[in-house]
């Protein structure tokens, strides 16, 4: 069926161990199913019917934090919720990413009064953002093919969560 | 006409509740005072002729710098014939209103997040506490004096100062 | 007899099944509840103060965001709002184009509504075929307005521009399509054993005590109270159309279940009439002190040019007055009560959100019932956390 009828005997493949880890975890990028307002809908969209994620290796949407790798913060961040943002954040286990999907959790949006937290970088690390408001499927799936993007190209040893 | 029967009714118990009676763009108004306030609003749950038995929504009103202060706007609806009623209440800064929850239970979460939002306490409610914004939340947002954007808006935000209810 | 000890259990605001960020502290007896306390406001964005300080035309947006699952809905409530301050009768075409919308809306709501209650009990496959047929809206809102999920397609004394062509052949080319897929939900629900043991008698609430909780909407209907504001006080052009109030007689998740399947079909026949009986016509209010002049005006007029520059910049201004205006949104009475004090900035908005009153009744639902059962009878009064929070 697939290349193993082109195989013939014992095969090697030479790579280094970084391009293996970073190929791997590039495509098994799992998302914390964490919806904050409106652009959870569109990222619901994004792993439904139309859009489906999981071409792209994140099908597998994970309730609890501590088996996601990828959290996206959709939607406006709130000073009240910020508490449980950076505990869902504290709690996964590393590697991990974060998405800033639309507006509203990039810079605030067009939200700017006195109970929203003015873009989620001001409580926790973020590796891409997403422009929109709220943003397509689209743009959410370009958005998770540059997080895998920089995964490939990541240093294992440079990695924050290295202990050496 | 039925809501006039109650109108007369309350009239005829409480002759000094209700203090202006008029319609704004087709809205049947009232304007009640606030000392038989609970038993008027009561009267007006329980009567037989027309009764207001669904609480659509209470709102403050902040039109300070004038006293009193505030106007408690009740939005009422019988479920008989379908008819709005909107009953006005002036308040003082800092003046307990009775709490319509025992009427009404849908008042317990209205007058919550009026508390919280417009800073009007209310007497006999049986949780009062802040509903929207958070526990350690300093000043009612909607009151015009209020900043929009907060009084450390410029600052980094910390969520370690944020302390919700457990 | 072992003494039996309580449990607590904090469910939220982080948790796939309570739709955003709605906590409910549990407290549990074995796996029965025996108190529930809801906590809310970890989406409250401040919308009404933001409201306050922003123009008449610039609030629009803003509702979109309120329920977010059927935005035009929320921008008829504030329009029919501000346009009934105003003393403004909007042209009949725009009228019947924002009923399109609407009833599109509702749909689409009622869509997610669909998809997320089956998936939360366990019936997996519906929220796909649900999804399939809200992305064909989410197109019909991207032809007409460029947005998908949030158009903003409203203005104050009109709709943003004419319909196109196109608009009308998907509106017909959906409304063809819909009762197909409509039927497939049925198949897969209405009679399936497992739905219906999951749903029917729980989360029961007699009519007197929905009305005492503040119930409005589908949910209220599921009671038996045939009470929508698209009968009791029609706005843009409601009286027009031929539709029935489905009713429920026992108030539990089954027949709200029921309810809003039968409201599917019945905004259908609404958009359906609207489609067929689009009257001719201009699309805005003729009033040079809200409506926009045309873009070809603009480049040959000076006047023309300022009017436009004025309105994007002030916007239309009230009067000194107040009014509270509802509409039917998808989730219950939307009602927005508006003072105006004369300048181009509301005096104070208030939004009254259906949700926030279903939720304040979830202790009333839940005790007593399985822990299980908690998620079905979130799922069947459809909260949607920007609505409740603001």
């Amino acid at each position: 069926m697939g290349i193993e009828n082109y195989l013939q005997g014992e095969n090697y493949m030479v790579t280094s161990l970084t391009k293996l880890v970073n190929w791997s975890r590039s495509n098994s990028v799992w998302p914390c199913t964490f919806g904050l307002a409106c652009c959870a809908l569109e990222m619901i969209a994004s792993t439904l019917s139309n859009f489906d994620i999981s071409r792209f290796g994140s099908e597998v949407f994970r309730p609890s934090p501590r088996q996601a790798d990828l959290l996206i913060v959709s939607g406006t961040l709130t000073k009240k919720m910020s508490v449980m943002v950076k505990r869902v954040y504290d709690q996964m286990a590393d590697p991990k990413w974060v998405i800033a999907m639309g507006a509203c959790s990039s810079c605030g949006g067009v939200f700017q009064s006195y109970a929203v937290v003015q873009g989620v970088d001001q409580i926790i690390p973020v590796d891409v953002y997403i422009p929109g408001c709220p943003p397509r499927p689209e743009a959410v799936l370009a958005g998770l093919m540059k997080i895998q993007e920089k995964i490939r190209t990541e240093k294992l040893d440079q990695r924050p969560d290295f202990t050496g | 006409m039925s809501y006039k029967n109650v109108i007369q009714t309350i009239h005829k118990k409480f002759p000094e509740a209700i203090v202006n009676e008029c319609e704004n763009k087709g809205q049947r108004e009232i304007s009640l005072a606030k000392n038989r306030f609970y038993e008027t609003m009561r009267v007006l749950q329980e009567n037989t002729d027309l009764p207001y038995d669904l609480l659509i929504d209470i709102l403050g009103i902040d039109y300070t710098p004038r006293t009193p202060r505030f106007d408690l706007v009740y939005i009422l609806l019988s479920t008989k014939d379908f008819s709005r009623l909107i009953v006005r209440l002036k308040a003082e800064e800092g003046e307990e209103i009775p709490s319509v929850s025992s009427i009404w239970h849908s008042a317990d979460w209205a007058e919550r997040e009026v508390y919280d939002l417009m800073g009007i306490p209310f007497s006999d409610h049986p949780d009062l506490k802040r509903i929207l914004t958070w526990k350690n939340f300093e000043g009612h947002p909607l009151r015009k004096d209020f900043p929009l954007e907060g009084k450390d808006f410029d600052k980094p935000f910390d969520p370690e100062t944020i302390e919700d209810y457990t | 007899m072992a003494e039996s000890k309580k449990m607590y259990l904090n469910m939220g605001p982080h948790h796939p099944a309570t739709h955003g960020v709605l906590r409910i502290e549990l407290e549990l007896d074995g796996e029965t509840i025996v108190n529930a306390t809801p906590r809310i406001g970890y989406l409250h964005r401040g919308i009404e103060k933001l409201a306050e300080n922003r123009n008449y035309q610039q609030i629009i947006p803003l509702t979109d965001r309120l329920d977010y699952a059927s935005a035009s809905a929320n921008n008829m409530g504030y329009c029919v709002t501000v346009e009934n301050l105003m003393g403004t009768e909007v042209p009949k075409r725009a009228q019947y184009l924002r009923v399109i919308m609407a009833e599109l809306a509702r749909i689409m709501g009622h869509h997610l509504w669909i998809g997320t209650h089956a998936l939360d009990i366990g019936a997996m496959s519906v929220v796909f075929y649900a999804f399939r047929d809200r992305e064909m809206i989410m197109d019909i809102n991207e032809e007409i307005a460029g947005y998908r999920l949030t158009p903003t397609f409203f203005r104050i004394g009109g709709v943003a521009h004419d319909a196109t062509p196109k608009f009308i052949q998907m509106v017909r080319d959906f409304v063809k399509w819909f009762p197909k897929g409509l039927d497939g939900y049925h198949k897969l629900l209405t009679e399936n054993k497992i739905w219906t043991t999951r749903t029917m008698d729980i989360g029961t609430i007699s009519a007197e005590e929905a009305v005492n909780y503040g119930f409005t909407g589908p949910s209220l209907r599921g009671s038996g109270v045939a009470y929508d504001l698209r009968k009791a006080f029609p706005y843009s052009s409601y009286d027009d159309f031929d539709f029935q109030i489905p009713v429920g007689d026992k108030g539990d998740v089954y027949d709200r279940y029921l309810v809003r399947m039968e409201e599917f079909s019945q905004s259908l026949k609404i958009i359906d009439q609207a489609i067929e009986n689009l009257p001719e016509g201009p699309v805005n209010v003729d009033n040079p002190w809200i409506s926009n002049p045309d873009l070809d005006e603009v480049q040959k007029d000076i006047s023309a040019l300022i009017r436009r520059f004025m309105i994007h910049v002030k916007g239309p201004v009230a009067p000194e007055a107040e009014v509270y205006q509802a509409v039917e949104g998808a989730k219950g009475e939307l009602g927005f009560y508006l003072v105006g004090d004369g300048s181009e900035h509301p005096y104070r908005l208030k939004i009254r959100s259906p949700c926030f009153y279903l939720a304040s009744a979830l202790p009333r639902l839940m005790v007593g019932h399985m822990v299980a059962d908690a998620i079905a009878i979130i799922g069947s009064i459809d909260v949607v956390l920007g609505e409740i929070d603001r």
